[in-house]
């Protein structure tokens, strides 16, 4: 063969002649270069290996994946193509996913804590152990103190066993922090509004809006990841965009108005908006006389609410708020204003998710396309079990309008025994230090408690309180029950075990499943082989287990999510329409329409503390995973350069941030940067962890939790508002 | 046949799935990347625009790193993907010093690494895996020289431009605006 110089061989290798003449022992290419592929050692990276299809579980959109695996090892995650909900594409962390699988500091075996508690010592146990120590704890508190002392925290779809274990076992305290500090809020406001919750994934049809309002959810940095496509596709269609966010979010930046608005007062902006649609009767009148009520007294409640009225409460200037109102109004139906995801703000979020839902109401996006649209979940028929009675009262029944359990409603009841004691507490998937307000608080209500039982996958903070560490496999090591997905095209998907569990490790099922036989509940979850369960439940309701197991879900025919399809609206509320006016809250003491109240801005000096999401971590869960850490390995604070420079601080140098109760947090780098208010500042959540175990998060960036030392309550449904803490900034010394 | 990439930064969130998608795909070493995310943030608030560009190799049709190695490790393949043949790579360094785009590293292992426009998926017919798992749908792969092919139709269709022009590299990721 000839010896090419390397300028021939640039010169030629571009033609099919040059470079087939340079081939050599080349392989099978079936590709469009396979005629002149030229083989190059090392060019593949051999990541491909059998493929198993299977649900995301690094966030709650639950995504479908197909999992390389090769020689009995997970090698790389792909998106699962034509799935209804993903598309066929996946965000970072669900690519990132075999990070987690592979993380070495993961939990191996059942720990017993050897030491005071917190003190974090523990030896390893063996799964009989460790099942019989907590099984006999919560006999003891069910004897003695009834089984309603004992409470559920759960998160994940691992967690429909354990709620079946505490609903045998009769105690009604279960509760997710998913509720009471996130979502909570906007599921209760849409229930008084529209008579039934948001659901999950959200159901807003960005894919055909024309008009999009995100107040909140910073889509872009927050990866709900369908809802994320579709705002990529209307960002490129041209719609209107409008982001209301203190911060130049990522959505911000894609948005032909961003409103910088004054933390704490969108109320206003939202009454300011229904006032000039209501005005300049951009709403639509024949959608509500035909299915709303109380139209009259919205628009007499709001009558003063001018943008003249919101402009120095708000900061956003009268012309702008007109601006925005007649495009929201101009472009409906197909203008949405989404109902977020974290919502849990001020305390008096339900009344804000009001406003989102009268607005949207007076939209008439209800059911059509670019608006909210309306799908069903695909019902799913169990084998008949045994039905346990009834649960005594849980709680948090003090907060009328909650439809879900209250986590704080729990911690308060452990502090303060009142309306009756809790004694133990039983957390799935949850690390309550990183997720709840006041942590501090958190630490005392868990040093009355009598047991603290924690199953997780990493040795999360909350792991490090219990008295029993039961170690989970993860999502790519088991099966979990089968999840029915309310979305465009409804569809029952398979979660199935990928590789054998790692270590010591057990399926959430079976764990549960152990506690029950132990504790004489076998017959209410009876489940020894996962796989004959699945198929059975699979075949009552009308699925193919094999089919689920091959392509990873199966669609479902439901009855039409849009109106355009033949939907015909029905409301759950008692009017049987959408109330405007909520005769509801009227009786039970509460505004009837949303009303702005002012919350205390930031004192001189200081900032209100803001936090949020980055695309690679979902929560505290990821910082740790390889992979996922070494995109984003720590967290920065953003302050508006003109605070930095007041300040003496200076791009990029390390600080602490002190809240007003003297609270300090660890180190953090400064991002000093324009696109911040300057009377508030803003970290990503989920870092600075504090459990040495996280070998590669431990230290790494400041924790947003361990500022949040106060929230104000939703007295509707027990929400915790948390940006309401403010901090000042103090230069760390080099 | 000439491969590229259509990257549109309108579309793109900087969410990352590139990067992590090439990672996993290539299985490169922790810390090490074949793409990253630049996000460019201009004016004062609140008057403010933010850019944000997914890079990686630009597989220059006149690339000094080619030209520059001195042991024809770099090289020019079908389509002009320029890859490196790690069986003849010394890690001397003289590409990665003169990739203007600062887009190769020293692999651990001594050899340097740099995106591949994912060929081995390609010749199989596949989009490389950072166009294959993007959420917003942001990049496109194909063959410019083949006016039918999508990224030929969205390099006429829009405004478009490359990374530092001056190079005088001609690279072959194009951004779309």
């Amino acid at each position: 063969m000839r010896k090419w110089t390397r300028r021939e061989f640039i010169r030629v290798s571009g033609t099919a002649a040059g470079a087939a003449a340079l081939a050599a022992g080349s392989g099978v290419f079936a590709g469009a270069g396979a005629a002149d592929a030229k083989h190059v050692p090392g060019l593949d990276p051999g990541t491909d290996g059998d493929v198993v299809p299977s649900f995301c579980e690094i966030c709650f959109w639950k995504c479908g994946i197909q999992v390389h695996v090769k020689k009995g090892r997970a090698t790389k995650i792909q998106p699962l193509g034509s799935h209804p909900l993903s598309n066929g594409m996946l965000c970072p962390r669900g690519l990132g996913g075999t990070g987690m699988l592979y993380d070495p500091d993961r939990l191996r075996t059942p720990l017993v804590r050897t030491g005071g508690r917190g003190g974090q010592k523990f030896r390893e146990a063996t799964w009989d152990e460790a099942i019989d120590r907590v099984a006999a704890a919560m006999k003891k508190i069910k004897d003695t103190h009834g089984a309603e002392a004992l409470a559920l925290f759960y998160h994940g779809t691992g967690s429909g066993f354990f709620k079946k274990l505490m609903k045998a076992y009769g105690t009604p305290n279960m509760a997710a922090p998913s509720y009471a500090q996130c979502r909570g809020p906007r599921d209760e406001a849409w229930v008084l509004t529209y008579g039934h919750t948001v659901g999950s994934p959200e159901p807003v049809d960005m894919a055909a809006a024309d008009c999009i309002v995100l107040l909140g959810p910073p889509l872009g940095e927050t990866m709900h990841h369908t809802a994320v496509q579709e705002f990529a596709g209307a960002v490129s269609r041209g719609a209107d965009i409008i982001t209301v966010d203190p911060r130049f979010s990522i959505a911000a930046g894609k948005s032909r108005h961003w409103l910088p608005i004054r933390p704490g007062t969108d109320i206003a902006l939202l009454l300011a908006w229904i006032h000039v649609i209501l005005e300049e009767g951009l709403y639509d009148s024949k959608f509500i006389e035909e299915h709303a009520g109380g139209l009259d007294l919205l628009r007499k409640a709001v009558e003063d609410h001018t943008p003249a009225w919101a402009y120095p409460i708000t900061g956003i200037r009268p012309e702008q708020i007109v601006a925005t109102a007649r495009v929201i109004g101009q472009r409906r139906p197909r203008s949405v204003i989404h109902p977020g995801r974290h919502v849990t703000w001020y305390g008096d979020d339900t009344q804000r998710l009001r406003a989102v839902a009268i607005l949207n109401a007076l939209l008439g996006n209800y059911g059509r396309r670019g608006g909210l649209f309306v799908p069903s979940k695909p019902e799913l028929q169990g084998p008949k079990w045994p039905k346990p009675a009834g649960p005594p009262a849980g709680v948090n029944d003090s907060f009328a309008f909650a439809g879900e359990g209250v986590t704080t409603s729990i911690v308060d009841a452990t502090l303060t025994g009142k309306p009756y004691d809790i004694r133990g507490w039983f957390v799935y998937g949850t690390n309550l230090p990183i997720s709840f307000p006041n942590p501090y608080r958190l630490e005392k209500a868990i040093q009355k408690l009598d047991l603290l039982v924690a199953v997780d996958t990493m040795p999360m903070e909350i792991t490090g309180w219990a008295d029993v560490v039961l170690p989970e496999c993860t999502y790519l090591e088991r099966y979990d029950d089968l999840y029915a997905c309310a979305w465009k095209k409804p569809f029952v998907a398979l979660r199935q075990p990928v590789v054998e569990p790692l270590y010591d490790s057990k399926p959430g099922w079976w764990i549960a499943r152990q506690l029950a036989k132990k504790l004489g509940l076998g017959r209410y979850l009876p489940v020894d082989d996962m796989q004959e369960y699945l198929r059975e439940k699979a075949r009552l309701s009308g699925l193919d287990f094999d089919v689920l197991a091959k392509r990873g879900f199966q669609l479902v025919p439901g009855p039409p999510a849009f109106v355009e399809d033949g939907l015909s609206p029905v409301f759950d509320t008692p009017s049987k329409k959408i109330e405007l006016y909520s005769e509801t809250l009227e009786a039970a003491g509460l505004d009837p329409v949303p009303r702005y109240t002012p919350h205390p801005q930031a004192p001189p000096g200081m900032l209100r503390l803001l936090f949020g999401r980055v695309p690679v971590h979902t929560f505290g869960r990821t910082t740790n995973a390889p992979i996922l850490s070494e995109i984003m390995a720590e967290n920065q604070v953003w302050v508006h350069n003109a605070v930095a420079r007041k300040h003496g601080l200076k791009r990029g140098q390390m600080v602490r941030l002190v809240n007003q109760d003297g609270k300090r947090s660890d180190p953090i780098k400064l991002r000093a940067t324009e696109a911040i208010r300057r009377d508030c500042c803003y970290m990503p959540h989920g870092f600075g962890h504090g459990d040495k175990r996280l070998r590669r998060a431990y230290g790494r960036g400041a924790s947003d939790s361990a500022l949040i030392t106060r929230f104000e309550v939703d007295p509707l449904m027990g929400g915790t508002g948390m940006n309401v803490n403010f901090v000042s900034i103090e230069a760390v010394e080099a | 046949m000439r491969y590229a990439m259509v990257i549109d930064t309108v579309r793109c969130v900087g969410c990352n799935a590139c990067v992590v998608a090439c990672k996993t795909e290539n299985d490169t070493p922790e810390g090490f990347a074949r793409d990253w995310l630049r996000y460019v943030v201009t004016g004062t608030f609140p008057d403010l625009s933010r850019e944000i560009y997914s890079e990686r190799c630009n597989h220059c049709d006149n690339p000094p790193s080619v030209h520059n190695c001195p042991t024809g490790a770099s090289q020019i393949v079908e389509g002009g993907l320029v890859v490196v043949d790690r069986s003849k790579c010394t890690g001397c360094k003289a590409c990665v010093a003169s990739c203007p785009y600062n887009a190769r590293y020293v692999h651990p292992d001594g050899h340097v690494d740099k995106c591949t426009f994912c060929i081995h998926r390609v010749r199989k017919g596949l989009d490389p895996a950072c166009v294959e798992s993007c959420p917003t749908e942001a990049m496109t792969f194909g063959d410019v020289d083949d006016p039918d092919s999508e990224v030929s139709r969205l390099i006429r269709s829009r405004k478009v431009h490359v990374n530092n022009p001056a190079s005088g590299c001609d690279p072959q990721v194009y951004y779309l605006t």
